[in-house]
């Protein structure tokens, strides 16, 4: 049995490898659903929705309207519940191969690795619905065939060298938290798929306090990042929402955004310099400068290449002492044009002077998930609704929406730009709805993910998608992606009203990156995954046709690969085929994404 | 695009309208609460409000400055210009006025008609349509009576009214012009092609209106009466208008609703057969309308109004507009539509003038004088009815839609419409006469045109049929001009005439070949041709067919060579249309007094217009724009050969070929 010794060998190595942080954190967290095993939405014994675990702060707590809210939006029924499996089903997982001579190259190095199931089939998806789903129901086509875990930029080295004498496939996997189905495994590749996981590179190797720089190895998980660089006094202010669990690596394949980027940036505007590991060798600059003039910028041929060109192990990126000061707000806006016109004026006038500004449609879901215990708040927002109502008769409170806010700074300043947004709101009709309000806003940000596996107990499924469009065209998008997906769902049968809703999360100068979220009750359905993924298709059209972009930061991994052509044309797509055909002509880095 | 159920399809049934008016008291209807429903995301505003939009709309304020700044005027003074503009073309729709009209409509329709018949299934979708989108209505246009009855309708139903796109002319006639403009409509000059502030006035006039779903928008695709009852080839401009905002995606979706309105009479029938012999039309007037009061104690008979099927815009440009034309640009920049949009309108606008010919009625009359104008001037009575009984049941076979009145057999309806159409022919000793008034003796161009007006009165009644049957009549005139049964021939000789033919009927662009296998299927249907794989034969049962099928269009073929021939012998220079109709008549004119053509209705300028774009289409004839208006260069030879094509199977129809 072959297998078997292979299973013993890998064992082996993965006790080595669960010393390290990275397979620790595979441990803490949820092998079929979304973060952290402690943490998830639950209905307690009296019917109530709670939040459990500490790691939140609304960890523990019990939110009383949450459960009319969700059978009041999906006509979900506690009684109607599908249960997931509760562990992986190891017989159903596919078969590592991996040739003898290939492993005994690999042992040489002592770079750690393993052909557990488990391990594998934690490497073989990212958090797309379908991928969600096929855990909880079904089991993948394929999966990586075997982990490995370099520790340093050598060992990536010496990884994608015998890759390349072997020609095996390989697969680089940061956080596991894509939503464009970059890390599935492409079912047609026979060679052999290493996915190769950088968590164990997770040092900061230096940091430069003279030039406010710091190199970091790509595997670093975002909260560690700002953990250990505020043990300095720094931070890099680079938050998506995913930062408990996307690495720096993968922020750098993805072309990712944080929602602080009008104080810090975007990843294109925070790395100085990277470093990648290609099949034709490593790919580097002379020096790290704030800019430079040397031809097209290489980096932007490793930003968003998605793991289709090579590995990035060192990024050197710009980091900002921690901020002295930190304040949220929020404003309440009669209905969602009237806000959207405010966050137009705020991103005119203000520009980087706050942190973050971020519209919600309609509170519906923050409201449901307003904690019992934050009363000061309740009452304060009935008054809002009574003060809207009386003051502007006519206006309905269930189209108010709302603007988180965040400014970082001196407290001055902080104070002064906080008055000038406040002022411009005011006359967008904007009320200052209080700081408390703000700080659930960013919050919930983390906690939103948590949602859809509790919907997908309850026969509700769902997904969020994110586009970036011109600031003319926010609402004409808006209304029209929303009444598409409508549309789209009675067409093809789905019975209940879907959730269609959608925020403005990031402000520009010449415009808005808008959230989507969607999501409906899919009983009766026999292909709920099927119909959803018509619905979503339609919904991108959509988005296209109102002049949106393919993607904001998500990417496009293998999701939405068939609109590259018509995104960047298809000499685009010709420059970016060469890139890769030099760069890696025998696609060892094949995991189909984007081209 | 282009699809057709050639099965005979259902549609739905009517309701008199006036039936309930009869009834009750026209004050009340016209005082009765009146709260239509309206479009979903409407928040109601006043017209003013509608104006003061469209003037500091970025897309006129951005032409504004372009013009002031080419003309170094200050952008007051344009802007001055533009609110001038919006004045005279904006409507002030009230309350008031509509009452007025539903009232005074209310007397007036019950005297002119027996009946004003509605299929109330499709009032039904169309009070759905205007709530869930932006609508915009496609009436056919025969009558100055269509858009006062479609307002009036509407109001009837309790339907959104429409505001509603009429010429500048109107304004001329003082009360009336104020009274319409209170009652919806608004005004656009004739041509305004080269007035860029004019243009984009009017075009954010219509946008703003379309996209706030203010009301829904009424406008005639083929942009003035068809004097011919023919309907008439599309106009684009206003049409390629309301679909800006959706190409845009300022709306998400907007609905097109043809509707077919067809009389029994035609209130203008004879003001139209003058117009066309080039007897000078009335300029609409006030004491002009008055005047028409006479008419009030004829009797018009029956009209019929079909709302169509409200199509989605969106399915119509789902897969055809995939590029995103307007992402690159601004959207308040005026910008010309990329081919693709072009070549689309175009093929909406088809589509709708097909649909609103699908669902056109077609009353016995109407088969009555089709068989009439074969049988010149005169025709026993009884052979009368047997062949309108024939070709009704070949109509239908063609998906016609007869509306046969009361059950009445076929004698009674016919004697009922030579009553009603007593005016153009009446029963003399057993036969029918084409009525040219007893002038028998006077002179002799006045005898000929007594009759062209006869002629032309009554072509307009069997033009109705034209369109459902020119597929398979253009199959039948090949397969007599080619003499040959293959199909090959039969079908190069079809396309040509679908060409030399596209201004006169209404084809989809680019499916001649469909066009040809649906005449050919037709045929096949009701057996007048056999096919196979390489060959078309007649059969013996359905030579009868296919010799009235060409005879019914031999006076296009015959007009059409008349006027060809005219151009290629007589105009050497460059010419206008002014200069080219009254000479063309005259041509024809003294043909007709010589005696060697019959073919009255060569006479009509509608015929002749189209006869000369046709060529222009063909490149036979240059078009030059000029300062005071278009000129026209022959190209002789090319002329010449588009006869000969003619010429050389024009032998064909001589009786001995008839009868193959």
């Amino acid at each position: 049995m072959v297998h078997d010794v292979n299973l013993a060998g890998s064992s082996n190595c993965c006790t080595r490898a669960l010393e390290g942080s990275g397979s620790a954190v595979q441990e803490l967290l949820k092998w079929n659903g979304w973060g952290y095993n402690d943490s998830k939405f639950i209905f307690n014994k009296k019917g109530q929705a709670e939040f459990t675990g500490k790691r939140y702060r609304l960890g523990g707590m019990v939110l009383p309207t949450f459960k009319e809210w969700i059978e009041k939006t999906f006509g979900a029924s506690l009684e109607h519940k599908t249960t997931s499996r509760a562990s992986l089903n190891v017989n159903d997982v596919p078969p590592s191969i991996v040739n003898e001579e290939f492993l005994q190259d690999l042992r040489a190095t002592k770079i750690s690795y393993s052909q557990d199931a488990e391990d594998r089939v934690f490497r073989a998806h990212g958090h797309c619905l379908h991928e969600i789903f096929v855990l909880r129901e079904g089991m993948f086509k394929r999966i990586p065939d075997i982990v490995v875990w370099p520790v340093c930029h050598e060992d990536v080295v010496k990884i994608v060298e015998l890759a390349c004498k072997h020609n095996l496939c390989i697969i680089p996997f940061g956080g596991g938290t894509s939503v464009s189905s970059a890390l599935e495994c492409p079912e047609e590749e026979k060679r052999t798929i290493i996915s190769l996981d950088t968590s164990q590179m997770n040092r900061i190797l230096w940091i430069d306090e003279k030039n406010l720089t710091a190199c970091v190895e790509a595997g670093i998980v975002g909260q560690d990042l700002e953990k250990q660089l505020a043990e300095s006094g720094f931070c890099t202010g680079h938050e998506p929402d995913s930062m408990e669990f996307s690495s720096l690596g993968g922020w750098v394949a993805t072309r990712a955004s944080g929602m602080k980027k009008n104080i810090y940036g975007n990843i294109e505007d925070l790395v100085i310099h990277v470093k990648m590991v290609t099949p034709r060798g490593i790919v580097e600059k002379n020096c790290q400068v704030p800019r430079m003039s040397t031809g097209p910028d290489i980096h932007h041929f490793i930003m968003g290449s998605e793991g289709i060109l090579g590995v990035v192990t060192e990024v050197t990126i710009k980091i900002r002492p921690v901020p002295e000061y930190q304040k949220y707000g929020s404003v309440v806006f009669p209905n969602f044009e009237r806000g959207v016109a405010c966050l137009r004026e705020v991103a005119k006038i203000l520009r980087a002077l706050f942190a973050l500004i971020r519209l919600f449609l309609s509170f519906a879901k923050g409201h449901a998930l307003k904690p019992q215990v934050a009363s000061i708040f309740t009452s304060f927002l009935d008054g809002l609704k009574k003060f809207y109502i009386t003051k502007f008769k006519g206006f309905d409170p269930n189209i108010l929406c709302v603007a988180t806010l965040l400014f970082e700074g001196d407290r001055e300043k902080v104070l002064q730009h906080e008055k000038q947004v406040y002022d411009i709101a005011t006359k967008f009709g904007g009320l200052a709805a209080g700081e408390d309000n703000g700080q659930r806003g960013y919050m919930l940000t983390f906690v939103i993910a948590y949602l859809r596996d509790l919907g997908l107990d309850y026969y509700v499924i769902g997904e969020s998608f994110e586009t970036s469009v011109p600031w003319d065209r926010v609402l004409d998008l808006c209304r029209n992606v929303k009444e598409r997906i409508v549309r789209e769902c009675k067409e093809k049968g789905v019975q209940f009203a879907p959730l269609s809703t959608c925020r403005v999360t990031q402000t520009y100068d010449a415009g808005a990156c808008v959230y989507f979220y969607f999501a409906f009750n899919y009983r009766g359905i026999s292909d709920p995954i099927h119909v959803y993924e018509q619905i979503e298709r339609a919904a991108r059209e959509e988005i296209l046709a109102n002049g949106g972009s393919l993607s904001h930061h998500h990417g496009v991994g293998k999701l939405r690969k068939r609109w590259m052509k018509e995104s960047i044309s298809d000499v685009g797509l010709g420059m970016l085929r060469s890139v890769k055909e030099y760069v890696d002509p025998n696609n060892i880095f094949g995991n189909k994404n984007l081209l | 695009m282009y699809s057709k159920e050639l099965s005979s399809k259902k549609r739905d049934e009517f309701e008199d309208i006036l039936e309930e008016r009869r009834l009750s008291s026209d004050l009340r209807y016209a005082m009765k609460c009146y709260t239509p429903v309206i479009y979903k995301g409407l928040s109601p505003c006043k017209p003013n409000a509608i104006k003061s939009a469209v003037l500091q709309s970025e897309q006129v304020q951005y032409v504004i400055k372009q013009l002031a700044k080419e003309m170094g005027e200050s952008p007051d003074v344009i802007q001055e210009e533009a609110t001038e503009i919006l004045d005279e073309m904006g409507h002030r729709m009230q309350l008031g006025a509509v009452r007025f009209f539903a009232f005074t409509l209310s007397k007036i329709f019950k005297q002119l008609f027996q009946r004003v018949c509605v299929n109330e299934e499709g009032m039904q979708r169309l009070q759905h349509a205007i709530q869930e989108h932006p609508v915009v209505l496609l009436p056919s246009h025969r009558s100055y009576v269509d858009f006062l009855m479609l307002s009036y309708l509407l109001y009837t139903y309790d339907l959104a009214l429409p505001v509603i796109a009429a010429g500048i002319d109107f304004l001329g006639m003082k009360i009336v012009g104020e009274l319409l403009r209170r009652a919806g409509a608004f005004f656009m000059r004739r041509s305004f092609g080269g007035n860029r502030l004019y243009w984009a006035v009017f075009a954010e006039y219509v946008k703003t209106m379309l996209r706030s779903g203010y009301a829904p928008i009424e406008f005639f695709i083929e942009g003035t009466r068809s004097r011919t009852a023919k309907t008439l080839t599309p106009k684009f401009g206003l049409l390629s208008i309301v679909m800006e905002p959706f190409f845009k995606r300022e709306v998400f979706d907007t609905y097109f609703v043809p509707i077919s309105i067809s009389y029994e009479r035609i209130l203008e029938e004879s003001l139209y057969a003058h117009e066309l012999l080039g007897v000078p039309k009335p300029k609409e007037s006030t004491s002009g309308l008055l005047k028409a009061r006479r008419i009030l104690s004829d009797n018009f008979g029956t009209i019929h109004i079909y709302v169509g099927q409200p199509v989605s815009l969106r399915t119509l440009a789902s897969g055809r507009i995939n590029r995103c034309p307007y992402n690159l640009v601004p959207r308040h920049l005026p910008q010309k539509p990329s081919e693709d949009i072009q070549e689309f309108v175009s093929d909406v606008a088809y589509k709708m003038e097909l649909l609103q010919i699908e669902n056109m009625v077609l009353s016995p009359w109407v088969l009555v004088a089709a068989v009439l104008l074969q049988n010149f001037p005169a025709m026993e009575f009884e052979l009368l009815i047997e062949k309108t009984l024939w070709l009704k049941g070949l109509t239908q076979t063609f998906g016609g839609f007869i509306e046969w009145p009361d059950n009445l057999c076929a004698k009674k309806a016919v004697l009922s419409d030579l009553t009603l159409h007593s005016n153009i022919a009446r029963l003399v000793n057993g036969h029918v006469v084409l009525n040219d008034k007893g002038v028998e003796d006077g002179p002799v161009g006045e005898i000929i045109f007594r009759h062209a007006l006869a002629v032309l009165m009554c072509a307009t009644y069997r033009n109705q049929l034209l369109n459902i049957f020119v597929r398979p009549a253009l199959v039948a005139v090949a397969l007599q001009m080619t003499h040959s049964f293959r199909k090959e021939e039969v079908y190069s000789c079809f396309s040509f005439l679908r060409d030399v033919f596209s201004d006169e009927f209404i084809f989809f662009p680019g499916i001649s070949l469909k066009d040809f296998e649906e005449g050919c299927f037709l045929l096949t249907k009701c057996d007048a041709i056999q096919t196979s794989q390489q060959e078309i034969c007649p059969t013996d049962k359905g030579s009868g067919t296919v010799s009235f099928l060409s005879a019914m269009f031999r006076p296009f073929v015959e007009g059409y060579q008349l006027i060809f021939r005219y151009l290629s012998k007589e105009m050497k220079e460059a010419f206008t249309e002014k200069q080219f109709i009254p000479g063309v008549r005259n041509f024809v004119f003294q043909l007709l007094e010589k005696g060697s053509t019959q073919c009255y209705e060569a006479l009509s300028s509608d015929m002749q217009k189209n006869a000369l774009s046709a060529l222009v289409q063909l490149g036979a004839v240059k078009k030059k724009k000029m300062s005071n208006g278009f000129t026209y260069n022959v190209n002789q030879e090319a002329v010449s050969k588009i006869l000969d094509m003619f010429d050389a199977r024009i032998l064909v129809w001589k009786p001995v070929a008839a009868r193959l």
